[in-house]
């Protein structure tokens, strides 16, 4: 099945205003950013920027050009889903009166994640998994009454060659 | 700690070789002004900033170094936005000072702040908010570089006045002028592709050879590599008909027989038909811009492209080429003239003769053409500046505001000489002319440099004229004053039923030669076709001092040929003079 998303990963220099240059573009052309992640590398001197767009919108070979010629991008790289490791974080507080608090319990060890917070009628959690586990877990706390979420965006690395 | 941020960057100035900088002083950037009282960087201080800008696009056009201007905070920095625009479009090398409030003030409205960082970031190829005054020659060592290298545009260099102001502390410094290796190590992500790729040199060469209906498609970018020699080379070897855009008028000789001159909405006919019937459009620096294409889709339908740039991001933009190159056109129509001629000499191509005839007989078909006015009727613009260009000489630069007074001079004029066009293309900016004129005969003093201007874009940028009279700047004006923004009642005759609206601005009001008598010019008015002549031989004997001279002008006459908006480029108009003609 082809993504329906495209995640640029865009190592910078780690300074002022790169992010405004970086998504001023995708702004020029009405591209919405999905996602986005932004913080240094092992060096330093530079950032990696994760942007994940919707692929329905026109196609990216303009806009990686154009972000190319940005003075403070160093490179880009389009990572296939397919060919990618993801991760994001999410947090989550969700009402857990004590009726319902095993049952959200058992939901969060079943999908490793963690309670970090613990309320005396709600729950706090949290989990780092593929985007799309967050997208399921999420879907099954929705009927508890979710009071508030916050998710990362996504950060991907290429898949390690095997052979 | 032994000098100011101030002085070091005049200092930095002067290091990399500007000679004069344009520009208007306020508050914010008054502690630069100080060390200019003592460089020998000539300073022009203009009426609006505007015309800093302007000027300065004017200067880089005429000379191919970069243009400098400086201007203060605020409505400063926004007043030069357009020239910023204006250059990014045309990729004109720039480089524009703005001062800027105090560090501490930065986000606090402070009077005269703006974000000019955010403001000028998308019409800008780079720009840089300096920090610290020992950044400062850095930072104009890396602006530089960046306007005058790749894909040339304007870089603004935004710089707080604590850090240039002496009475302050943090303005102190030791001087330290970066090497070479040390700026480009500055800027890991900035690493222009200048050669092209051998194996794509060695396609280009081939699908030349094979070609029987071939065109090379001129841009600006021949001008900016200064490839205008090895153009003229590659076109004469492969006896390759050349047209040139707006942009690249002057890169190849209109008087060569193998120019046809220029192509798009109002180019000639034989421009725009022999791209639409060329198997092989061979793109050098130009960019597939809309005014030359026409709707995309019917444009040269059976051209196989090769297409030559530097900015990889034009590559494919608009019309995939069947063999792209990045790199400076000047190095890689020299590997191409290579490649061609490790094929074999002229046997190793295929004739196009029958392909230069069919070209020759579309030229004799449809040649430019109006009609001349009968006595006591307004002149014939056309007219006007057949005589300018006829009686001028050959190598004048010649500046232009944006309208049809634009189109007629690129279609009338003869450009025998690489940098003499100076015109705003991209952006369209109405007013460009006389600031850019301004800036032009600035750069090359030696030469006579004509700007051709309508009514509409005089009243924009005409204050500079004091700006030229004070400073004895002996630019030359043709005003066609046509009592219209002539090109937008030409659209509303055409395409809104002849509905007039908002396009009417009196030949009187304002009263132009008074006016620029009162701005310290030379200023006559001509009415009869028997008065330009000797007008124009008058104004090109005055070398002290500006010269305006207003021509009144046929506000009916149209400019064409001219190809519809959003229609083909088969669908061109000859005009009413040639309808019908070989169909």
């Amino acid at each position: 099945m082809p993504p329906k998303y495209h995640v640029l990963s865009v190592l910078v220099e780690n300074r002022a205003g790169v992010l405004a240059r970086v998504s001023a573009l995708f702004a020029r052309r009405g591209y919405n950013i999905y996602s986005l992640a932004v913080a240094p590398t092992d060096d330093e001197r530079f950032s990696r920027i994760t942007v994940v767009v919707d692929v329905e919108q026109a196609p990216l070979e303009q806009v990686v050009k154009q972000l190319n010629k940005l003075i403070h991008v160093i490179k880009i790289s389009e990572l296939d889903p397919r060919d990618s490791v993801e991760r994001e974080l999410m947090l989550v507080t969700v009402k857990a009166p004590a009726e319902v608090r095993g049952q959200i319990i058992e939901l969060v060890e079943l999908f490793e994640g963690r309670i970090i917070d613990v309320g005396r009628d709600e729950l706090a959690l949290s989990l780092d998994e593929h985007p799309e586990r967050l997208d399921d877990l999420e879907e099954l706390l929705r009927p508890f009454g979710i009071i508030d979420l916050q998710r990362t965006g996504r950060v991907a690395l290429p898949k390690l060659e095997r052979s | 700690m032994n000098t100011n941020g101030g002085q070091a960057l005049i200092k930095s100035l002067e290091l990399e070789g500007v000679e004069v900088i344009f520009g208007l002083p306020g508050g914010a950037i008054l502690p630069v002004y100080d060390p200019i009282l003592d460089s020998p960087i000539r300073h022009v201080l203009v009426r609006h900033e505007q015309g800093a800008g302007h000027m300065a696009e004017g200067f880089a056009h005429a000379t191919g170094r970069p243009g400098v201007a400086m201007v203060t905070s605020g409505p400063g920095a926004t007043n030069i936005v357009t020239p910023l625009a204006d250059a990014y479009m045309d990729s004109i090398p720039m480089v524009v000072i703005t001062g800027q409030v105090p560090l501490a003030s930065i986000g606090t409205d402070a009077f005269q702040e703006c974000d000019t960082l955010g403001i000028t970031r998308g019409v800008t190829k780079h720009n840089e908010l300096v920090t610290r005054a020992e950044d400062i020659p850095m930072a104009i060592r890396q602006a530089f570089h960046i306007a005058t290298t790749g894909r040339p545009g304007p870089v603004l260099v935004d710089i707080p006045k604590d850090i240039v102001d002496p009475r302050n502390p943090a303005s102190a410094m030791n001087w330290n002028w970066p090497t070479d290796a040390e700026v480009s190590s500055s800027m890991p992500g900035y690493k222009p592709t200048t050669k092209g790729h051998p194996k794509k040199i060695k396609e280009a060469a081939a699908l030349i050879a094979t070609a029987r209906k071939p065109i090379i498609y001129a841009g600006g970018g021949i001008l900016k590599a200064r490839a205008a020699e090895a153009l003229r080379e590659l076109a004469e070897l492969t006896g390759i008909p050349v047209v040139t855009t707006l942009m690249a008028r002057g890169a190849f000789p209109d008087d060569h027989e193998l120019c046809l001159g220029m192509p798009g909405m109002h180019g000639n006919y034989t421009a725009v038909t022999s791209i639409q019937k060329s198997d092989l459009l061979i793109a050098l620096g130009s960019r597939f811009d809309d005014r030359v294409t026409g709707k995309v889709d019917s444009f040269a339908p059976d051209a196989r492209i090769i297409h030559v740039d530097i900015d990889p991001a034009e590559l494919g933009k608009v019309r995939r080429a069947d063999v792209p190159i990045v790199g400076d056109c000047r190095l890689v129509i020299e590997e191409i003239i290579k490649a061609l001629n490790a094929l074999g000499g002229p046997e190793s191509r295929i004739d196009i003769t029958p392909w230069r005839q069919q070209v020759s007989a579309w030229q004799e078909l449809y040649p430019l053409v109006y009609e001349q006015s009968i006595d006591g009727d307004l002149l014939k613009p056309q007219y006007v500046l057949e005589q300018l260009r006829d009686r001028s000489p050959a190598d004048t630069i010649v500046a232009s505001g944006v309208g049809q007074h634009q189109m007629w001079t690129s279609q009338y004029w003869k450009f025998n000489y690489p940098y003499t066009w100076v015109n705003s293309g991209g952006l369209g900016t109405m007013g460009f002319s006389i600031p850019a004129a301004i800036g032009a005969k600035v750069g090359r003093p030696d030469r006579t440099v004509w700007a051709v201007d309508g009514d509409g874009c005089f009243q924009m940028t005409a204050q500079e004229l004091v700006t030229a009279a004070t400073e004895r700047i002996p630019v030359k004006i043709a005003l066609l004053n046509n009592a219209y923004l002539g090109m937008v009642r030409q659209w509303q005759e055409m395409f809104y039923g002849e509905r007039y609206s908002e396009v009417y601005l009196s030949p009187d009001l304002p009263d132009y030669v008074k006016w620029a008598e009162a701005m310290g010019c030379v200023a006559l008015r001509v009415e009869s076709p028997d008065e330009v002549g000797p007008a124009i031989d008058k104004a090109n004997e005055i070398n002290d001092r500006p010269v305006v001279l207003e021509f009144r002008t046929d506000a009916s006459e149209k400019v064409f040929p001219m190809v519809s908006p959003g229609t083909s480029n088969d669908q061109i108009d000859v005009g009413p003079l040639q309808n019908g003609l070989g169909r």
